[in-house]
């Protein structure tokens, strides 16, 4: 337990001492500011809610977790620490869950700093706090879904590019899940119950219902059984490739 | 009690490449075992197994009686590893380095200070501990790795080349450091620099296609060298011819070479026949003939042709050397 956090403090100082941090938290507020604004029509839609932000961040997050997860194990392996990492007296899967809350806080970090959004709503009118809170841990959660599953990319390439490519791809597909899009590429050929599965990975319609303050304990456990299995992925491909 | 490392048919396969071949090894504490070999024997890969870093094929290891495979955060509590190419995270300061690893070793508050002040200054790295480690040349980066593997000060270190890129200061210094641990530690160093393990080793074993070819002590490796114990003797080239039939005829000597040198003098190579020392009696030869002589000296062998003859000689050589490897092994 002491050693996740000694690895999770030293990954998030790791942030800080390049410009990717702020770099990150710079693009991710801005971009926030952007979308809630204009593309979501803030002032447009007359109500005192968050609904305009947060329906964008699963796409924000697209683009840029990815950025965070690719350097989590490619970097170590690239550069070799990885070796240092795992003689040390540690379990993988205390590397791994050291690694995952480190980014995983980061994004939290992010998310808090978007408090002044919430801050204005509430001067402006007399929001609904409680959906605004379901909001935040809908798009927590979404963020830390598709790091573990970036994590789990990253470790399976030395290559951060590749990393960032793979991740984003394989976080759409979890997000468009349960739509028209990627279900109509399934249908054709699939059985009922694979297209059924299918729909029940999307992660927009848990963060849409979630998003509008329902949380249900199915949305609660799809997250977080798809954190728990793309972290035991992870740990099984350092296992794997650590040494390639 | 087993010793402190120990290797039991280690087995290392890449697809169809065999890289570790059924290797066994013990090393205890007060032995610096030299490792050495070719590029490509499969030294880093035992090294790597030996760690916990790769599993092994088959076979086991055990450190400090901890086996990796199934307790490998117990085992790896007594080993110190500096890899390859000395690996560090480069946004890093030494201290910060230090700090984490002193920190997952269990380390906390005054002990923790301690501990990372001593081994900054075993490993000299006073002066930049507080400048990012990409900065840092490669001389003081392999010191911060170094540093990182003895912090803990443990019963079993693994150096996977630690001079490798210093200065011949800073070597000195590496292999003062590791004889200085030598006494309370097991130490395997593996290396391409054969003086080194004369300077350091208690022990060397040499490596070749994944498999032990021999394991002996540095002054033994040395008198199978096939320069071991001729003579060098330069005299004056006017008596090549007469001095070359009397050295030939004497029962000490085995055979001899003459090379003329351009100061006008020859320089004879002579080899003592097997189990005889031709010393004495070619300098008494040269007394009673009242010949003169510039240099006479016994040549100590090196250790660069035993390794060539094991690793890539005569196949009769590499076949005894093999057969003293697993006698040594079984022993």
């Amino acid at each position: 337990m002491a050693n996740i956090l000694i690895i999770a403090e030293r990954e998030l100082r790791g942030y800080f001492a390049t410009p990717l941090a702020y770099v990150f938290l710079v693009i991710f507020l801005v971009a926030n500011g952007a979308f809630g604004f204009f593309l979501g029509g803030f002032f447009d839609n007359g109500q005192a809610n968050l609904t305009p932000f947060f329906s964008f961040h699963p796409w924000l997050y697209l683009l840029l977790i990815p950025a965070i997860s690719m350097r989590l194990w490619a970097e170590e392996r690239k550069s070799g620490t990885i070796e240092l990492l795992m003689t040390l007296p540690i379990s993988t899967i205390e590397a791994v869950l050291g690694k995952f809350f480190a980014a995983w806080l980061f994004a939290g970090v992010a998310l808090v700093l978007t408090a002044p959004m919430w801050l204005t709503v509430n001067y402006l009118g007399d929001p609904d706090n409680g959906v605004i809170l379901a909001g935040y841990v809908a798009s927590f959660l979404t963020a830390g879904a598709f790091l573990a599953i970036g994590g789990c990319l990253s470790a399976a390439t030395r290559n951060q590019v590749i990393a960032f490519i793979l991740t984003a791809a394989v976080a759409f597909l979890f997000t468009m899940g349960g739509s028209e899009l990627v279900l109509s590429t399934v249908q054709p050929w699939a059985p009922t119950w694979v297209v059924e599965a299918v729909r029940a990975f999307g992660v927009l319609e848990h963060y849409e219902r979630m998003m509008k303050g329902v949380i249900d304990l199915r949305s609660l456990v799809y997250f977080t059984s798809l954190i728990v299995v793309w972290l035991m992925a992870s740990a099984v491909v350092i296992g794997v490739k650590k040494a390639d | 009690m087993s010793a402190l490392i120990e290797i039991d048919n280690l087995t290392k396969r890449f697809d169809s490449f065999t890289a570790v071949d059924d290797l066994s090894l013990s090393v205890d504490r007060g032995e610096v075992l030299g490792f050495l070999g070719p590029n490509g024997a499969g030294k880093s890969t035992t090294m790597k197994m030996v760690t916990g870093f790769l599993e092994p094929t088959s076979g086991a290891v055990h450190i400090a009686g901890h086996n990796m495979a199934t307790s490998p955060v117990l085992a790896k509590r007594h080993l110190g590893y500096l890899p390859e190419g000395a690996p560090s995270y480069g946004d890093m300061t030494p201290k910060a380095f230090l700090e984490f690893v002193a920190r997952v070793r269990g380390f906390d508050g005054e002990q923790r200070r301690r501990r990372v002040d001593q081994a900054a200054d075993q490993c000299e790295l006073g002066k930049v501990l507080t400048q990012p480690i990409d900065t840092l040349s490669k001389g003081f980066r392999r010191r911060v790795g170094l540093a990182q593997a003895i912090i803990h000060q443990p019963e079993v270190l693994i150096l996977d080349e630690p001079t490798d890129g210093l200065d011949p200061n800073q070597k000195r210094h590496v292999r003062r450091l590791i004889s200085d641990m030598a006494a309370s530690t097991a130490i395997i160093v593996s290396t391409h620099i054969l003086e080194e393990v004369d300077a350091v080793c208690s022990r060397a074993v040499i490596v070749n296609r994944g498999r032990i070819v021999l394991d002996d002590t540095p002054r033994n490796l040395l008198a199978r060298a096939t320069d071991f114990g001729s003579l060098t003797l330069v005299t004056d080239a006017a008596l090549a011819h007469d001095a070359c039939g009397a050295i030939a005829s004497l029962t000490e000597v085995q055979g001899v070479n003459a090379r003329i040198g351009r100061d006008g003098a020859v320089r004879l190579e002579i080899s003592s026949a097997a189990g005889k020392d031709a010393t004495p009696a070619v300098a008494a030869l040269f007394r009673e003939k009242n010949w003169p002589v510039h240099e006479l000296r016994t040549n100590d062998g090196s250790l660069d042709s035993v390794f060539w003859a094991a690793t890539e000689g005569p196949s009769e050589a590499a076949g005894v050397a093999l057969d003293t490897g697993e006698s040594a092994a079984n022993g």
